[in-house]
């Protein structure tokens, strides 16, 4: 009986470490992502999309730029004025690593900033970029 | 020891001016509301605007005075209960969708705010700029 806990224990263990490593929610963001896209992701393409000025997003945000900073490493501001921490994961080390946040802020900023929601594969570079900075 | 009872007169010193003047507008006591509003901006209260003001703006998250700041529909509902609970109370024409528009605000603010200060915030609803206790709701340290 007391055997049986043992993995039990285990278990609980790991699932209280997991949030712990970003990386893990991360990678498998990253695979989901891969699998609708079908395509490898290229950090190349993903620092164009983010450096771009767009068409078709809302007046006041034609670009990630506009309120990301034109560099990952930087701090960034809201309209509103609040900071935003650096987009790039060296220096927040828990960006794309929780599926329900970037789910909310790919649908909104892409909506907000082309006027449509982002593919996987543009997902799937902006993230490989911003893990290459 | 010395260091408790100062912390603490400090408090009482805090509380006591906060009420005294009756400039507490109150916080956002809700940690998901709370969470989601303060992601871009302060969390304001919701003493701030009549309950019509709020069903409208955060009936329309997803143009959110040019942003889109859409939530999923349980979590708008969440956001939603909150500030109709903890809105302002009373009747009023032509209810306000800014804060930044209503007419006690831009009184408090007409000689108050340097044209240093204005471009430092960004905008006038960047209330932290200048009001350190903003989230917590005091707004008197001007």
């Amino acid at each position: 009986m007391r055997k049986s806990l043992i993995p039990l224990a285990l278990s609980g263990l790991a699932m209280t470490l997991t949030p712990a490593l970003a990386g893990s929610g991360r990678t498998g963001i990253l695979e989901q992502l891969q699998a609708e896209a079908g395509q490898a992701f290229s950090a190349e393409r993903g620092k164009a999309l983010f450096m771009a000025r767009h068409k078709g997003g809302k007046p006041k945000t034609p670009s990630c730029t506009t309120c990301h900073s034109k560099s990952p490493l930087n701090a960034g501001r809201t309209r509103a004025g609040k900071r935003i921490a650096p987009m790039a994961v060296s220096k927040t080390s828990d960006r794309y690593s929780d599926p329900k946040k970037v789910a909310k802020w790919f649908r909104r900023n892409c909506r907000s900033v082309l006027g449509r929601e982002c593919t996987p594969l543009e997902k799937g570079d902006f993230i490989t970029f911003m893990m290459s900075r | 020891m010395k260091k408790v009872t100062v912390s603490v007169l400090m408090l009482v010193a805090t509380a006591m001016t906060a009420s005294a003047d009756g400039k507490r507008y109150g916080t956002i006591r809700d940690k998901v509301t709370r969470e989601e509003c303060g992601a871009c901006h302060l969390a304001y209260p919701a003493g701030f605007l009549p309950a019509v003001s709020w069903k409208k703006i955060i009936g329309n998250l997803p143009d959110h005075f040019g942003d889109d700041a859409s939530l999923d529909e349980e979590t708008t509902k969440h956001v939603l209960n909150y500030y109709l609970k903890h809105s302002r109370h009373g009747k009023f024409r032509n209810p306000a969708m800014r804060i930044t528009e209503l007419r006690w605000f831009v009184r408090e603010h007409r000689h108050e705010v340097s044209r240093r200060a204005r471009k430092r915030a960004g905008t006038m609803s960047n209330c932290q700029a200048c009001h350190r206790g903003a989230a917590r709701g005091y707004f008197d340290d001007d």
